[in-house]
């Protein structure tokens, strides 16, 4: 063998063999550090800050902050947090970085607004971002949909959802059912209709499969909220009738009360608990629903279905 | 005359070219098929955006530090190899000289972004699957960040028309970094009082203002550019990088090359 092919051999293997051992080594600090809490930290916190240090690349950088915002919040939501304090900095950052960046507030409002295990339940820090939002973006009809939908779903302020779906319709090329929604806030506010058209909308106005596979769970679930009051409305009709409490939805049936056995969203079919409480079969596959859970029962982090990721309902 | 500066300046190309500089497109394309495949894994609703914004800043950032490390050289390593003389003792003008090297590294800075454009296209086709009409606007993008490089490297030659290449490339980032500051500037001026405010201004009118010249953001959300910025930026760079080439010249041709 050659003086310089020995060279390149013996160089080639060490070379080879550091690297394993690097790799090694890093795949050792990890088991190590498994279990310990993860840090939570924001080195810059100051958006303005953040902005004069980007040096004009102001666009990529709250590219890096968006992504890092869904990050951490897809990250802390999948560990069933209920806490994400920088959550607020990191979407304030990046939507000063690009004020036009229309997509976190959308997406943000959607990460802040919810309760503990959906979202942050910060409904209040949503809003001020949306308004923030509206200032730069004025003819962004989604924007004011968002903002009447935080205001009618977690804050239960119909009069503002009503004056925000009513402003969004202004808006040229806004969704038509906006107008619908301000006009009827007044007389059908709360009622499961009302929801059922505002997450309809959601549905139809966008093309994103998270947002379709949020608004395809939310009517699966309002489909069971309404099946859940219906047949238990029923069951106590039957009660008042007989004088007892049906064991199985068959006897509601065999009266003519009911056509077929009723089935949820999912195709299973519901179960009729003693003492006449329905519910569904399996509550975890059905996040969002507020009926029709077992006693004490907690949800868990809610999981699309892959069908409704993939845009099939 | 403009025959002797075409030499220089493709002399200045080919150079840069024998010196690898181009291979900066091989990390370009790593980085942009990088972003374009994994960004929509990792983020959303940014695809498009990330392409755009990650694309057009590379696209900036590449050719401002091949605009400061080579045109910090093209004086200093003429003279350092000696080959400057062998230049100067045909019938070449010294003003010739620096306005041929400029042409030299504009051209490779060009054909520099025109590759990289090509790459940011096809990657912006890969996410979107088909071109829109506002995608258009990249283009003026692009051409702005030329001005950019225009501005840069006149005034990387002419620092290096009289310091060391550290130094010029400490002055050159320098005045880079201002001139992304250039609006503060103007506006710490108005808010100064007498002597001060006097000498903020002419510093915010001294250095170069590349902020105006910075769309990236704008066009990434596909948002037209006005032909009014686009005619007065053409101008200001225009004028300011003759204004740089001029300074360079002036000190070139009283430089004592003995």
């Amino acid at each position: 063998m050659k003086p310089s092919s020995r060279i390149t051999l013996t160089a080639g293997t060490l070379l080879l063999v550091c690297l394993m051992t690097s790799a090694f080594a890093l795949r050792h600090f990890d088991n190590m550090r498994k279990g310990a809490a993860p840090e939570e930290a924001l080195y810059i916190s100051s958006p303005k800050v953040v902005k004069r240090l980007s040096l004009g690349y102001d666009g990529l950088l709250a590219d890096v902050y968006w992504t890092r915002a869904v990050q951490y919040f897809g990250t802390k939501h999948h560990l069933g947090s209920r806490h994400y304090e920088l959550l607020g900095p990191l979407l304030e950052i990046t939507t000063a970085l690009d004020p036009h960046l229309t997509v976190a507030y959308e997406f943000g409002a959607n990460f802040l607004a919810p309760p503990p295990p959906y979202g942050a339940g910060l409904p209040q820090q949503a809003i001020e971002l949306v308004d923030y939002g509206l200032r730069d973006n004025p003819n962004d009809w989604r924007l004011y949909y968002n903002l009447g939908f935080i205001y009618y779903m977690e804050l239960k302020d119909y009069p503002k959802s009503a004056d925000a779906f009513a402003r969004g319709s202004q808006v040229p090329g806004a969704h038509p059912s906006l107008r619908v929604m301000a006009a009827q806030m007044a007389q059908h506010a709360g009622e499961l209709q009302m929801a059922r058209m505002m997450w309809t909308t959601a549905y139809q106005s966008t093309k994103d499969r998270y947002i379709r596979a949020n608004a395809l769970t939310h009517l699966r679930a309002l489909q069971v909220d309404e099946d859940v009051t219906n047949l238990e409305k029923l069951v106590s009709l039957y009660r008042e009738k007989t004088g007892r409490w049906p064991s199985s939805f068959s006897e509601l049936e065999a009266t003519g009360m009911l056509r077929a056995l009723p089935l949820d969203p999912l195709g299973h079919a519901y179960k009729l608990e003693p003492g006449g409480k329905v519910e569904v079969r399996d509550p975890d596959q059905l996040p969002f629903i507020e009926k029709g859970t077992p006693a004490g029962y907690v949800a868990p982090t809610p999981k699309f279905l892959p069908s409704d990721m993939g845009g099939a309902s | 005359m403009s025959a002797r500066i075409a030499h220089i300046a493709t002399n200045t190309f080919r150079e840069a070219v024998r010196d690898r500089v181009l291979y900066n497109l091989i990390a370009f394309a790593l980085l942009m098929s990088g972003a374009a495949i994994l960004v929509g894994q990792i983020s959303i609703g940014i695809e498009q955006l990330v392409v755009v914004n990650l694309g057009l800043t590379a696209v900036s950032v590449f050719g401002v530090v091949i605009a400061i490390f080579i045109g910090i050289g093209l004086v200093s390593k003429e003279i350092e190899k000696r080959t400057l003389y062998t230049v100067l003792s045909r019938p070449v003008q010294r003003w010739e000289f620096i306005v041929g090297k400029f042409f030299g590294l504009a051209g490779t800075l060009v054909v520099n972004t025109l590759f990289m454009a090509v790459g940011v296209f096809a990657a912006l086709l890969y996410v979107s699957r088909s071109f829109q009409r506002a995608d258009g606007w990249i283009l003026v993008a692009l051409y702005f960040i030329i001005l950019q490089f225009l501005m840069m490297t006149a005034m990387a030659l002419l620092f290096s028309s009289f310091s060391s290449p550290l130094l010029s490339a400490v002055f050159t980032f320098s005045l880079f970094v201002i001139g992304s500051f250039a609006e503060d500037l103007r506006g710490f001026a108005a808010m100064a009082q007498g002597i001060s405010r006097w000498l903020a201004t002419g510093a915010a009118y001294l250095v170069p203002n590349f902020s105006s010249l910075n769309v990236i953001s704008s066009v990434a959300h596909q948002q037209p550019v006005s032909t009014q910025l686009i005619f007065s930026n053409s101008l200001y760079a225009l004028v300011y990088t003759g204004m740089a080439l001029c300074a360079a010249v002036l000190i070139f041709e009283r430089r004592n090359l003995k």
